[in-house]
């Protein structure tokens, strides 16, 4: 059963990333890279993650797509009625080849093959998966905590410097 | 009753079949006659009768309405963009229904000798001896709910005309500043809860005769949620999208038939999702006199609740003029921010001070 909804799921996935790429009209395009988030969304669920399929469709779904497609709509780019150049599709199909080769391959050798880690799935289960990514940010992951927060702070200043002409 | 499927007993699944349907035909109706209710209670404090022809005073008047439209033309432009625009109606109005799954609406009942939790995503572990449901239930609601500006965005857009597209612009601006407001101003009641599940928060409510809802712990999120989960809605006052009178109707001038009727069930069915939230997370969800003793008690106190919140949005309608576009973000961005932001400090302090 759960292995025919992965199957279900990824096909879904596939189809909605190669129709990221695939459409002309960039707000269909934007359309598929939402259900493609969605799709992994799905797939943190099924891997004890609801935490992070919840942020994952908030975050990216909600904010940052919707920010992408107001200014598609904003700057009115219409059809891109440009050609397919072959040499670009070879040389694109040959990288990207070459880059899921290079994960399986990371995958298979690396621990992350493993099962065993200190939280499996009956771990998340039992304290929660929202429980314990907030005792481990704000105990053993402290200072990267601070520091993108920081680095975030100094994004919004930057984004308010730029559209103020007066401060 | 020991047929066992896929290892879970027969009875989940007829339980899940029953909540779910039971669910959705409460919000269906509820949405049908919410329209009524609301040209009724309108034309009331507006000294008028409203409908009154349909049906014994106007009762019928929702089934007249979906006849209506039903059988009206279905009208494409012919400079749309054909599938977004077909497909903008079912984008906004799936998340309106799909946020319910998440929502307690009794508590444990008890159907030959299994016991149900009144949550459509929430099963009985008879080893544990609790009810489990969603980790994240709030999250999900917020997650849902932002999908939903999608349905509009894409409304806006794929009509290629000029209100559509401004109503849109004005839909996706809003509904960002407002989801991170109502965002904020809830994070004060999980510092107190603890806990992100639905069934949890409404069990953290249960004691002190109602004086333990997070209502009287937390009075400015609770205004400052509701208010926001309005104006995220696009319900008048905030109903800038639509706006009659500057953008005809907005995002959905363009709109006919059962493609314009999805986008007002949507906007109804909104309505009562952000009733239903605001009852769980602030006005004790099922909780009420008895409602542990009796279970069957828990869903109309819930009822009761999400009804009278649905009244009140419709007494704001009547009551409160349209807000100006800059006044909006400015009470949105400089207003309710920073509130929530001081809310949750006083919290955290508080909380410090209590451990």
């Amino acid at each position: 059963m759960e292995t025919l909804f992965f199957a279900f799921i990824s096909l879904v996935a596939i189809v909605s990333a190669i129709l990221v790429v695939g459409c002309r009209n960039p707000i269909n395009s934007a359309l598929a890279l939402v259900m493609t988030f969605f799709c992994l969304a799905t797939y943190y669920v099924m891997l004890d993650a609801p935490f992070m399929a919840a942020v994952q469709v908030m975050v990216y779904a909600g904010a940052i797509m919707v920010l992408i497609v107001f200014t598609i709509m904003l700057l009115n780019i219409r059809v891109n009625a440009s050609k397919i150049a072959t040499h670009k599709l070879v040389l694109g199909s040959a990288i990207g080849f070459f880059t899921l080769l290079n994960t399986i391959v990371i995958i298979l050798k690396s621990r992350a093959a493993l099962p065993n880690g200190p939280y499996s799935s009956t771990v998340i289960k039992q304290v929660g998966h929202t429980e314990l990514i907030g005792r481990e940010m704000f105990t053993n992951f402290l200072l990267p905590f601070e520091i993108t927060s920081i680095l975030l702070l100094v994004a919004i200043v930057g984004a308010v410097i730029l559209a103020k002409k007066k401060i | 009753m020991d047929i066992v499927i896929l290892g879970l007993p027969m009875m989940y699944y007829i339980a899940m079949v029953a909540k779910v349907l039971v669910a959705f035909v409460f919000v269906l109706l509820t949405v049908a006659y919410a329209t009524y209710a609301e040209r009724k209670i309108i034309g009331h404090m507006q000294v008028r009768l409203g409908p009154m022809r349909t049906g014994w005073h106007g009762l019928l008047q929702p089934i007249a309405d979906g006849v209506k439209l039903f059988f009206k033309e279905e009208i494409v432009p012919s400079q749309a963009s054909t599938f977004a625009f077909l497909v903008a109606p079912l984008i906004a109005l799936i998340p309106a229904f799909i946020t319910f799954a998440v929502i307690p609406f009794g508590g444990v009942i008890e159907v030959a000798g299994y016991k149900i939790p009144l949550q459509i995503a929430a099963y009985f572990d008879t080893t544990a001896g609790k009810v489990f449901d969603v980790n994240v239930g709030v999250l999900y609601i917020l997650a849902m709910s932002s999908l939903g500006v999608y349905g509009i965005v894409l409304a806006g857009w794929a009509s290629n005309s000029k209100y559509s597209l401004l109503g849109g612009l004005r839909a996706s601006a809003q509904m960002i500043s407002y989801e991170l407001s109502a965002g904020l101003s809830i994070v004060a009641v999980f510092m107190l809860s603890g806990t992100l599940s639905m069934n949890e928060i409404v069990k953290l409510q249960s004691g002190l005769g109602g004086f333990e809802w997070y209502v009287f712990k937390q009075p400015l999120a609770f205004v400052m949620f509701f208010i926001c989960s309005i104006a995220e809605i696009n319900r008048t006052p905030f109903d800038l999208p639509e706006a009659e009178t500057e953008l005809v109707s907005g995002f959905c001038t363009e709109y006919s038939s059962m493609k314009y009727a999805m986008f007002f069930m949507a906007e109804y069915a909104n309505m009562v999702t952000v009733c239903a939230l605001t009852t769980t997370l602030f006005l004790g969800g099922w909780n009420g006199p008895l409602a542990t003793t009796i279970p069957l008690l828990g869903p109309v106190y819930f009822v009761a609740k999400v009804y009278f919140l649905i009244f009140f949005c419709m007494w704001l309608r009547a009551t409160v003029p349209r807000y100006r576009y800059d006044q909006l973000m400015h009470l949105g961005w400089k207003v309710f921010i920073p509130l929530a932001l001081l809310n949750i400090v006083v919290t955290g302090i508080w909380n410090f001070i209590i451990q």
